[in-house]
Protein backbone atom coordinates (compact mmCIF):
# COMPACT_ATOMS: atom_id res chain seq x y z
CA UNK A 1 0.00 0.00 0.00
CA UNK A 2 1.22 3.46 -0.84
CA UNK A 3 1.99 5.86 1.17
CA UNK A 4 -0.61 9.17 1.10
CA UNK A 5 1.21 12.50 0.11
CA UNK A 6 -0.82 14.85 2.71
CA UNK A 7 -1.12 17.72 -0.02
CA UNK A 8 -2.98 15.56 -3.04
CA UNK A 9 -6.55 16.33 -3.46
CA UNK A 10 -8.36 13.10 -3.61
CA UNK A 11 -11.74 12.50 -5.68
CA UNK A 12 -14.42 9.48 -6.13
CA UNK A 13 -13.15 7.61 -9.14
CA UNK A 14 -13.94 7.53 -12.89
CA UNK A 15 -17.26 5.01 -13.10
CA UNK A 16 -17.80 5.87 -9.28
CA UNK A 17 -20.83 7.64 -7.68
CA UNK A 18 -21.34 8.23 -4.04
CA UNK A 19 -24.94 9.03 -2.19
CA UNK A 20 -26.99 9.37 0.45
CA UNK A 21 -29.48 5.90 0.19
CA UNK A 22 -32.67 6.67 2.73
CA UNK A 23 -33.74 3.02 1.76
CA UNK A 24 -30.67 1.83 3.64
CA UNK A 25 -29.89 4.71 5.64
CA UNK A 26 -26.27 4.84 4.72
CA UNK A 27 -24.13 6.45 2.52
CA UNK A 28 -23.28 4.05 -0.69
CA UNK A 29 -20.51 3.53 -3.22
CA UNK A 30 -22.12 2.70 -6.76
CA UNK A 31 -19.78 0.93 -9.72
CA UNK A 32 -20.80 -1.19 -12.69
CA UNK A 33 -23.64 -3.70 -11.63
CA UNK A 34 -22.21 -3.35 -8.22
CA UNK A 35 -22.30 -1.09 -4.64
CA UNK A 36 -20.56 -0.99 -1.17
CA UNK A 37 -22.25 -0.05 1.43
CA UNK A 38 -20.27 2.37 3.78
CA UNK A 39 -19.72 2.66 7.74
CA UNK A 40 -19.82 6.05 8.79
CA UNK A 41 -16.00 6.69 9.33
CA UNK A 42 -15.75 5.84 5.38
CA UNK A 43 -18.71 7.94 4.36
CA UNK A 44 -17.25 10.43 6.34
CA UNK A 45 -13.92 10.72 4.84
CA UNK A 46 -15.53 9.72 1.05
CA UNK A 47 -17.49 12.65 1.36
CA UNK A 48 -14.95 15.50 1.53
CA UNK A 49 -12.93 13.84 -0.98
CA UNK A 50 -13.94 16.31 -3.58
CA UNK A 51 -11.05 16.61 -5.43
CA UNK A 52 -10.74 19.97 -4.24
CA UNK A 53 -9.81 19.39 -0.51
CA UNK A 54 -6.07 18.35 0.26
CA UNK A 55 -5.73 14.96 2.45
CA UNK A 56 -4.44 17.30 5.64
CA UNK A 57 -7.53 19.70 5.22
CA UNK A 58 -9.93 16.68 5.07
CA UNK A 59 -7.71 15.17 8.40
CA UNK A 60 -8.02 18.97 10.13
CA UNK A 61 -12.43 19.31 9.19
CA UNK A 62 -12.74 15.48 10.46
CA UNK A 63 -11.00 16.39 13.69
CA UNK A 64 -12.86 19.49 14.17
CA UNK A 65 -16.20 17.99 13.59
CA UNK A 66 -15.86 15.22 15.35
CA UNK A 67 -13.44 16.71 18.01
CA UNK A 68 -11.05 14.14 18.07
CA UNK A 69 -7.09 14.30 17.27
CA UNK A 70 -4.95 12.26 15.90
CA UNK A 71 -7.02 10.66 12.85
CA UNK A 72 -4.37 11.60 9.78
CA UNK A 73 -2.68 7.76 10.45
CA UNK A 74 -6.30 5.89 10.12
CA UNK A 75 -7.57 8.62 7.31
CA UNK A 76 -4.30 8.55 5.28
CA UNK A 77 -4.67 3.94 5.99
CA UNK A 78 -8.48 4.27 4.65
CA UNK A 79 -7.42 6.76 1.55
CA UNK A 80 -4.74 4.48 0.43
CA UNK A 81 -6.68 1.22 0.50
CA UNK A 82 -9.49 3.20 -1.61
CA UNK A 83 -6.82 4.25 -4.13
CA UNK A 84 -6.22 0.85 -4.34
CA UNK A 85 -9.33 -0.10 -5.06
CA UNK A 86 -9.81 2.33 -7.46
CA UNK A 87 -13.02 4.00 -5.43
CA UNK A 88 -10.74 7.41 -4.98
CA UNK A 89 -7.91 8.98 -7.31
CA UNK A 90 -5.53 11.46 -5.98
CA UNK A 91 -4.62 14.62 -7.93
CA UNK A 92 -2.31 17.44 -7.46
CA UNK B 1 -39.31 4.25 3.73
CA UNK B 2 -41.80 2.49 5.97
CA UNK B 3 -41.30 -0.52 8.48
CA UNK B 4 -41.87 -3.55 6.08
CA UNK B 5 -42.39 -5.61 9.22
CA UNK B 6 -45.47 -4.11 10.53
CA UNK B 7 -46.37 -4.75 6.77
CA UNK B 8 -48.36 -7.80 5.34
CA UNK B 9 -44.87 -9.57 5.45
CA UNK B 10 -44.74 -9.61 9.31
CA UNK B 11 -45.68 -13.51 9.14
CA UNK B 12 -43.81 -16.33 11.51
CA UNK B 13 -40.75 -17.25 10.05
CA UNK B 14 -40.25 -15.42 7.11
CA UNK B 15 -37.57 -12.05 7.51
CA UNK B 16 -38.50 -9.18 5.65
CA UNK B 17 -37.14 -8.65 2.58
CA UNK B 18 -34.83 -5.25 2.30
CA UNK B 19 -35.58 -3.58 -1.04
CA UNK B 20 -35.09 -4.49 -4.44
CA UNK B 21 -31.70 -2.83 -4.99
CA UNK B 22 -31.21 -4.29 -8.35
CA UNK B 23 -33.62 -3.27 -11.10
CA UNK B 24 -33.18 -4.54 -14.01
CA UNK B 25 -35.64 -3.95 -17.58
CA UNK B 26 -35.94 -5.98 -20.35
CA UNK B 27 -37.34 -3.19 -22.18
CA UNK B 28 -37.87 -5.47 -25.02
CA UNK B 29 -37.75 -9.26 -26.86
CA UNK B 30 -37.08 -7.51 -29.86
CA UNK B 31 -33.51 -8.17 -30.91
CA UNK B 32 -31.28 -7.98 -34.18
CA UNK B 33 -29.33 -11.15 -32.97
CA UNK B 34 -30.11 -14.61 -32.98
CA UNK B 35 -28.13 -16.23 -30.31
CA UNK B 36 -28.53 -19.90 -29.81
CA UNK B 37 -27.78 -19.59 -26.11
CA UNK B 38 -29.94 -16.45 -25.19
CA UNK B 39 -32.46 -16.88 -22.11
CA UNK B 40 -35.15 -15.49 -23.12
CA UNK B 41 -38.29 -16.98 -23.35
CA UNK B 42 -38.81 -19.34 -26.06
CA UNK B 43 -41.83 -18.47 -26.73
CA UNK B 44 -40.88 -14.76 -26.55
CA UNK B 45 -42.96 -14.13 -30.07
CA UNK B 46 -46.25 -14.45 -28.16
CA UNK B 47 -45.83 -12.04 -25.58
CA UNK B 48 -47.00 -9.23 -24.79
CA UNK B 49 -47.14 -5.47 -25.94
CA UNK B 50 -44.35 -3.59 -24.86
CA UNK B 51 -44.74 -0.66 -22.02
CA UNK B 52 -44.64 2.54 -23.24
CA UNK B 53 -42.38 5.01 -22.45
CA UNK B 54 -44.75 6.91 -19.82
CA UNK B 55 -45.29 3.24 -18.20
CA UNK B 56 -41.59 2.45 -17.91
CA UNK B 57 -40.68 6.09 -16.59
CA UNK B 58 -43.60 5.24 -13.74
CA UNK B 59 -41.29 1.75 -13.11
CA UNK B 60 -38.70 3.90 -12.68
CA UNK B 61 -40.18 6.35 -9.97
CA UNK B 62 -41.88 3.44 -8.01
CA UNK B 63 -38.37 1.06 -7.96
CA UNK B 64 -36.50 4.28 -6.86
CA UNK B 65 -38.81 4.99 -4.13
CA UNK B 66 -38.32 1.44 -2.91
CA UNK B 67 -35.09 1.88 -2.72
CA UNK B 68 -33.15 0.82 -6.12
CA UNK B 69 -30.17 1.85 -7.17
CA UNK B 70 -28.59 -0.19 -9.58
CA UNK B 71 -30.47 -0.32 -12.80
CA UNK B 72 -29.73 -2.68 -16.02
CA UNK B 73 -31.59 -2.12 -19.24
CA UNK B 74 -31.47 -4.87 -21.38
CA UNK B 75 -33.25 -7.13 -23.77
CA UNK B 76 -33.56 -8.64 -26.49
CA UNK B 77 -31.73 -5.66 -27.80
CA UNK B 78 -32.48 -2.25 -25.56
CA UNK B 79 -31.07 0.38 -28.58
CA UNK B 80 -34.02 -1.40 -30.67
CA UNK B 81 -36.12 0.85 -28.32
CA UNK B 82 -36.27 4.97 -29.47
CA UNK B 83 -36.99 5.69 -25.91
CA UNK B 84 -33.93 4.57 -24.52
CA UNK B 85 -32.37 7.98 -24.31
CA UNK B 86 -35.46 9.25 -22.90
CA UNK B 87 -35.39 6.10 -20.06
CA UNK B 88 -31.38 6.45 -19.19
CA UNK B 89 -31.93 10.26 -18.79
CA UNK B 90 -35.19 9.74 -16.31
CA UNK B 91 -32.73 6.76 -14.33
CA UNK B 92 -29.77 9.20 -14.01
CA UNK B 93 -32.24 12.34 -12.89
CA UNK B 94 -33.66 9.66 -10.36
CA UNK B 95 -30.13 8.69 -9.23
CA UNK B 96 -29.84 5.65 -10.56
CA UNK B 97 -26.84 3.58 -11.35
CA UNK B 98 -27.59 3.19 -15.16
CA UNK B 99 -25.78 -0.15 -16.92
CA UNK B 100 -27.01 -0.62 -20.28
CA UNK B 101 -26.42 -4.10 -21.47
CA UNK B 102 -26.13 -4.35 -25.27
CA UNK B 103 -24.84 -5.83 -28.41
CA UNK B 104 -23.96 -3.18 -29.61
CA UNK B 105 -26.16 -3.23 -32.77
CA UNK B 106 -27.66 0.08 -33.37
CA UNK B 107 -25.60 2.36 -30.89
CA UNK B 108 -24.58 4.73 -33.39
CA UNK B 109 -22.21 7.65 -32.55
CA UNK B 110 -25.09 10.19 -32.38
CA UNK B 111 -26.79 7.60 -29.86
CA UNK B 112 -24.10 7.11 -27.39
CA UNK B 113 -23.59 10.67 -27.62
CA UNK B 114 -27.16 11.36 -26.25
CA UNK B 115 -26.91 8.64 -24.19
CA UNK B 116 -23.63 9.82 -22.30
CA UNK B 117 -25.59 13.13 -21.84
CA UNK B 118 -28.31 11.76 -20.49
CA UNK B 119 -26.07 10.28 -17.54
CA UNK B 120 -25.19 6.78 -19.06
CA UNK B 121 -22.93 5.07 -16.08
CA UNK B 122 -21.87 1.50 -18.01
CA UNK B 123 -22.03 0.22 -20.95
CA UNK B 124 -21.47 -4.05 -21.34
CA UNK B 125 -20.85 -5.12 -24.74
CA UNK B 126 -21.15 -8.70 -25.58
CA UNK B 127 -19.43 -10.62 -28.77
CA UNK B 128 -20.26 -14.35 -29.46
CA UNK B 129 -17.04 -14.71 -30.57
CA UNK B 130 -13.37 -13.78 -31.47
CA UNK B 131 -13.40 -14.69 -34.93
CA UNK B 132 -15.89 -12.96 -37.48
CA UNK B 133 -17.08 -16.57 -38.73
CA UNK B 134 -17.71 -17.91 -35.54
CA UNK B 135 -19.61 -14.51 -34.10
CA UNK B 136 -21.43 -14.27 -37.17
CA UNK B 137 -22.72 -17.72 -36.93
CA UNK B 138 -23.50 -17.76 -33.40
CA UNK B 139 -25.97 -14.67 -33.53
CA UNK B 140 -26.94 -16.03 -37.05
CA UNK B 141 -26.47 -12.54 -38.37
CA UNK B 142 -23.30 -10.22 -39.55
CA UNK B 143 -22.10 -7.94 -36.71
CA UNK B 144 -18.42 -8.85 -36.00
CA UNK B 145 -17.09 -5.85 -38.01
CA UNK B 146 -20.04 -3.58 -36.03
CA UNK B 147 -19.38 -4.81 -33.10
CA UNK B 148 -15.62 -4.02 -33.30
CA UNK B 149 -16.62 -0.54 -34.54
CA UNK B 150 -19.13 0.19 -31.51
CA UNK B 151 -16.38 -0.95 -29.19
CA UNK B 152 -14.14 1.60 -30.53
CA UNK B 153 -17.05 4.21 -29.96
CA UNK B 154 -17.20 2.71 -26.24
CA UNK B 155 -13.33 3.80 -25.83
CA UNK B 156 -13.71 7.26 -27.55
CA UNK B 157 -16.66 8.41 -25.12
CA UNK B 158 -14.06 7.20 -22.18
CA UNK B 159 -16.28 4.18 -20.94
CA UNK B 160 -14.48 1.34 -19.40
CA UNK B 161 -14.63 -1.10 -22.18
CA UNK B 162 -16.59 -4.12 -20.09
CA UNK B 163 -16.84 -7.09 -22.39
CA UNK B 164 -18.93 -9.97 -21.89
CA UNK B 165 -18.20 -13.40 -23.91
CA UNK B 166 -20.51 -16.74 -23.36
CA UNK B 167 -18.96 -19.59 -23.60
CA UNK B 168 -20.21 -22.92 -24.85
CA UNK B 169 -18.63 -26.07 -26.68
CA UNK B 170 -18.26 -24.00 -30.23
CA UNK B 171 -16.51 -20.95 -28.91
CA UNK B 172 -14.51 -22.32 -25.61
CA UNK B 173 -11.36 -23.84 -27.68
CA UNK B 174 -10.99 -19.99 -29.06
CA UNK B 175 -10.77 -18.54 -25.59
CA UNK B 176 -6.74 -17.55 -26.13
CA UNK B 177 -8.21 -15.91 -29.28
CA UNK B 178 -11.07 -14.35 -27.23
CA UNK B 179 -8.81 -12.51 -25.03
CA UNK B 180 -6.40 -11.18 -27.02
CA UNK B 181 -9.11 -9.60 -29.32
CA UNK B 182 -9.96 -8.02 -26.08
CA UNK B 183 -6.51 -7.30 -25.64
CA UNK B 184 -6.46 -5.98 -28.97
CA UNK B 185 -9.74 -3.69 -27.92
CA UNK B 186 -8.11 -2.47 -24.90
CA UNK B 187 -11.34 -4.11 -22.55
CA UNK B 188 -10.42 -3.04 -18.74
CA UNK B 189 -13.10 -5.94 -17.94
CA UNK B 190 -13.79 -9.45 -19.91
CA UNK B 191 -16.41 -11.64 -17.98
CA UNK B 192 -16.21 -15.17 -19.91
CA UNK B 193 -19.46 -16.44 -18.89
CA UNK B 194 -20.32 -20.17 -19.77
CA UNK B 195 -23.80 -20.60 -21.36
CA UNK B 196 -26.47 -20.81 -17.90
CA UNK B 197 -29.22 -23.39 -19.65
CA UNK B 198 -32.60 -21.75 -20.01
CA UNK B 199 -34.43 -20.12 -22.73
CA UNK B 200 -32.79 -21.22 -26.22
CA UNK B 201 -29.78 -22.64 -23.80
CA UNK B 202 -31.61 -25.06 -22.51
CA UNK B 203 -33.21 -25.99 -26.12
CA UNK B 204 -29.39 -26.31 -27.36
CA UNK B 205 -28.26 -27.62 -24.10
CA UNK B 206 -27.09 -31.02 -26.03
CA UNK B 207 -24.96 -28.78 -28.55
CA UNK B 208 -23.31 -26.29 -26.39
CA UNK B 209 -22.35 -28.15 -23.28
CA UNK B 210 -18.83 -28.37 -23.53
CA UNK B 211 -16.67 -31.05 -22.52
CA UNK B 212 -14.76 -31.38 -18.97
CA UNK B 213 -11.04 -31.32 -21.08
CA UNK B 214 -12.06 -28.05 -22.91
CA UNK B 215 -13.03 -26.54 -19.80
CA UNK B 216 -10.30 -27.41 -17.78
CA UNK B 217 -7.89 -25.90 -21.12
CA UNK B 218 -10.17 -22.70 -21.31
CA UNK B 219 -9.54 -22.43 -17.47
CA UNK B 220 -5.67 -22.85 -18.25
CA UNK B 221 -5.75 -20.45 -20.97
CA UNK B 222 -7.36 -17.70 -18.75
CA UNK B 223 -5.11 -17.83 -16.24
CA UNK B 224 -1.70 -17.78 -18.12
CA UNK B 225 -3.11 -14.91 -19.74
CA UNK B 226 -4.12 -13.01 -16.31
CA UNK B 227 -0.43 -14.00 -15.13
CA UNK B 228 0.45 -12.17 -18.40
CA UNK B 229 -1.52 -9.15 -18.08
CA UNK B 230 -1.89 -8.19 -15.01
CA UNK B 231 -3.98 -5.17 -13.43
CA UNK B 232 -4.47 -4.13 -16.91
CA UNK B 233 -7.44 -6.42 -17.62
CA UNK B 234 -9.75 -8.00 -15.14
CA UNK B 235 -10.69 -11.50 -16.40
CA UNK B 236 -13.96 -13.19 -14.71
CA UNK B 237 -14.43 -16.86 -15.95
CA UNK B 238 -17.89 -18.01 -14.75
CA UNK B 239 -17.84 -21.78 -14.63
CA UNK B 240 -20.70 -23.53 -15.91
CA UNK B 241 -22.37 -24.75 -12.69
CA UNK B 242 -23.46 -28.21 -14.40
CA UNK B 243 -19.70 -29.12 -13.39
CA UNK B 244 -20.07 -28.15 -9.92
CA UNK B 245 -21.18 -29.79 -7.33
CA UNK B 246 -22.89 -27.00 -4.99
CA UNK B 247 -25.54 -24.64 -6.94
CA UNK B 248 -25.32 -21.09 -7.24
CA UNK B 249 -26.53 -18.52 -4.91
CA UNK B 250 -29.22 -17.87 -7.81
CA UNK B 251 -30.85 -13.93 -7.33
CA UNK B 252 -28.86 -14.40 -3.99
CA UNK B 253 -32.02 -15.76 -3.26
CA UNK B 254 -35.30 -15.16 -5.08
CA UNK B 255 -36.84 -11.80 -4.15
CA UNK B 256 -34.36 -10.70 -1.96
CA UNK B 257 -32.65 -7.92 -3.68
CA UNK B 258 -32.89 -8.85 -8.02
CA UNK B 259 -36.47 -6.83 -9.31
CA UNK B 260 -36.67 -7.55 -13.10
CA UNK B 261 -39.38 -6.03 -15.44
CA UNK B 262 -40.45 -7.94 -18.83
CA UNK B 263 -41.21 -5.94 -21.86
CA UNK B 264 -45.04 -6.22 -21.20
CA UNK B 265 -44.52 -5.20 -17.57
CA UNK B 266 -44.94 -8.54 -15.82
CA UNK B 267 -42.52 -8.18 -12.70
CA UNK B 268 -40.39 -11.08 -12.37
CA UNK B 269 -37.92 -12.12 -9.42
CA UNK B 270 -35.35 -13.43 -12.01
CA UNK B 271 -35.45 -13.12 -15.77
CA UNK B 272 -36.27 -17.03 -16.34
CA UNK B 273 -38.69 -17.20 -13.60
CA UNK B 274 -41.96 -16.60 -16.21
CA UNK B 275 -41.28 -20.26 -16.74
CA UNK B 276 -42.13 -21.55 -13.17
CA UNK B 277 -45.32 -23.27 -12.99
CA UNK B 278 -48.33 -22.52 -10.39
CA UNK B 279 -47.27 -18.42 -9.92
CA UNK B 280 -49.33 -15.53 -12.18
CA UNK B 281 -46.35 -12.90 -11.91
CA UNK B 282 -47.84 -9.49 -11.23
CA UNK B 283 -47.65 -6.97 -14.01
CA UNK B 284 -46.64 -3.27 -13.25
CA UNK B 285 -49.77 -2.65 -15.72
CA UNK B 286 -52.19 -3.86 -12.73
CA UNK B 287 -50.42 -3.18 -9.30
CA UNK B 288 -47.89 -1.13 -8.10
CA UNK B 289 -44.17 -1.74 -7.52
CA UNK B 290 -44.40 -1.70 -3.95
CA UNK B 291 -47.55 -3.87 -3.04
CA UNK B 292 -45.59 -6.74 -6.54
CA UNK B 293 -42.69 -6.48 -4.29
CA UNK B 294 -43.89 -6.77 -0.40
CA UNK B 295 -47.10 -8.25 -1.12
CA UNK B 296 -47.56 -10.58 -4.18
CA UNK B 297 -47.83 -13.86 -3.69
CA UNK B 298 -45.54 -14.70 -6.26
CA UNK B 299 -42.44 -12.88 -5.32
CA UNK B 300 -43.20 -13.92 -1.20
CA UNK B 301 -43.41 -17.54 -2.48
CA UNK B 302 -39.56 -18.42 -2.68
CA UNK B 303 -38.72 -15.79 0.16
CA UNK B 304 -37.22 -17.69 3.21
CA UNK B 305 -37.34 -21.88 4.11
CA UNK B 306 -40.73 -22.29 4.15
CA UNK B 307 -40.71 -23.80 0.47
CA UNK B 308 -38.15 -25.95 0.67
CA UNK B 309 -37.82 -29.71 0.63
CA UNK B 310 -35.49 -32.44 1.58
CA UNK B 311 -32.39 -32.40 1.76
CA UNK B 312 -32.33 -28.35 1.51
CA UNK B 313 -34.59 -28.08 4.32
CA UNK B 314 -32.20 -29.16 7.05
CA UNK B 315 -29.27 -28.81 5.26
CA UNK B 316 -26.81 -25.98 7.00
CA UNK B 317 -25.75 -24.39 3.35
CA UNK B 318 -29.18 -23.62 2.45
CA UNK B 319 -28.30 -19.99 4.04
CA UNK B 320 -25.62 -19.40 1.41
CA UNK B 321 -26.86 -20.48 -1.59
CA UNK B 322 -30.95 -20.68 -0.56
CA UNK B 323 -31.26 -24.00 -2.61
CA UNK B 324 -29.93 -23.33 -6.11
CA UNK B 325 -32.19 -22.14 -8.85
CA UNK B 326 -35.77 -22.26 -8.88
CA UNK B 327 -35.78 -22.35 -12.90
CA UNK B 328 -33.35 -25.17 -13.12
CA UNK B 329 -34.71 -27.44 -10.28
CA UNK B 330 -37.84 -26.80 -12.76
CA UNK B 331 -36.31 -27.72 -16.08
CA UNK B 332 -34.42 -30.82 -14.86
CA UNK B 333 -36.75 -32.37 -12.30
CA UNK B 334 -40.15 -31.08 -12.95
CA UNK B 335 -40.94 -29.49 -9.69
CA UNK B 336 -39.07 -25.98 -9.07
CA UNK B 337 -39.31 -26.58 -5.24
CA UNK B 338 -36.32 -29.09 -5.26
CA UNK B 339 -33.35 -28.95 -4.40
CA UNK B 340 -30.95 -27.54 -7.52
CA UNK B 341 -29.96 -31.04 -9.28
CA UNK B 342 -26.78 -29.39 -9.56
CA UNK B 343 -26.22 -30.48 -5.88
CA UNK B 344 -24.31 -33.57 -5.24
CA UNK B 345 -26.81 -34.19 -2.26
CA UNK B 346 -29.34 -33.60 -4.24
CA UNK B 347 -31.78 -36.93 -5.51
CA UNK B 348 -31.58 -36.11 -8.69
CA UNK B 349 -28.15 -34.80 -9.40
CA UNK B 350 -27.35 -37.75 -11.80
CA UNK B 351 -29.30 -35.57 -14.37
CA UNK B 352 -26.53 -33.40 -14.41
CA UNK B 353 -23.73 -35.44 -14.40
CA UNK B 354 -25.98 -37.90 -17.43
CA UNK B 355 -25.93 -34.23 -19.56
CA UNK B 356 -22.15 -33.82 -18.60
CA UNK B 357 -21.38 -36.81 -19.11
CA UNK B 358 -23.62 -36.88 -22.97
CA UNK B 359 -20.93 -34.06 -23.86
CA UNK B 360 -17.59 -35.86 -22.08
CA UNK B 361 -18.55 -38.90 -25.10
CA UNK B 362 -18.96 -36.52 -27.89
CA UNK B 363 -16.25 -36.69 -30.24
CA UNK B 364 -16.50 -32.97 -32.14
CA UNK B 365 -17.21 -29.85 -31.18
CA UNK B 366 -19.30 -29.27 -33.76
CA UNK B 367 -22.96 -29.98 -33.57
CA UNK B 368 -24.13 -32.81 -35.50
CA UNK B 369 -26.73 -35.14 -34.68
CA UNK B 370 -29.53 -31.93 -33.87
CA UNK B 371 -29.08 -28.55 -35.61
CA UNK B 372 -29.42 -25.41 -33.80
CA UNK B 373 -32.16 -23.58 -33.15
CA UNK B 374 -31.66 -20.18 -33.81
CA UNK B 375 -33.77 -17.32 -31.85
CA UNK B 376 -35.85 -16.37 -33.81
CA UNK B 377 -39.08 -14.61 -34.62
CA UNK B 378 -40.31 -18.14 -36.17
CA UNK B 379 -38.58 -19.94 -33.65
CA UNK B 380 -40.07 -17.81 -31.34
CA UNK B 381 -43.72 -18.59 -31.83
CA UNK B 382 -42.98 -21.79 -30.46
CA UNK B 383 -43.04 -23.81 -27.25
CA UNK B 384 -42.54 -22.24 -23.54
CA UNK B 385 -38.86 -24.43 -22.38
Amino acid sequence: METIDTTARPAIGGGFRLQWEPAQEAHVLLYPEGMVKLNQSAAAILTRCDGVRTVAEIVADLERTYTLAGLAADVCTFIAFAVERTWLELRQ
Amino acid sequence: MSDPLSGPLARPGHAAPGPPLWLLLELTYRCPLHCVFCYNPTDFGNIGRELETAEWLRVLEEARALGSVQLGLSGGEPLVRDDLETIVAAAHRLGFYTNLITSGVGLTEPRLQALQEGGLDHIQLSFQDSTRRMNDFLSSTRTFELKSQVAALIKKYRYPMVLNVVLHRLNIDHVEEILQMAERMGAEYVELANTQYYGWAWRNREQLMPSRDQLRRAEEVTARFRERIGARMRIFFVVPDYFETRPKPCMSGLGRVFLGIAPDGIALPCQAARMLPGLTFPSVREASLRSIWYESAAFNHYRGEEWMREPCRSCPERGRDFGGCRCQAYLLTGDPANTDPVCDLSPHHHLVTEAVGRAERRQTPLPSEQPLVFRDHRNGKGTQA
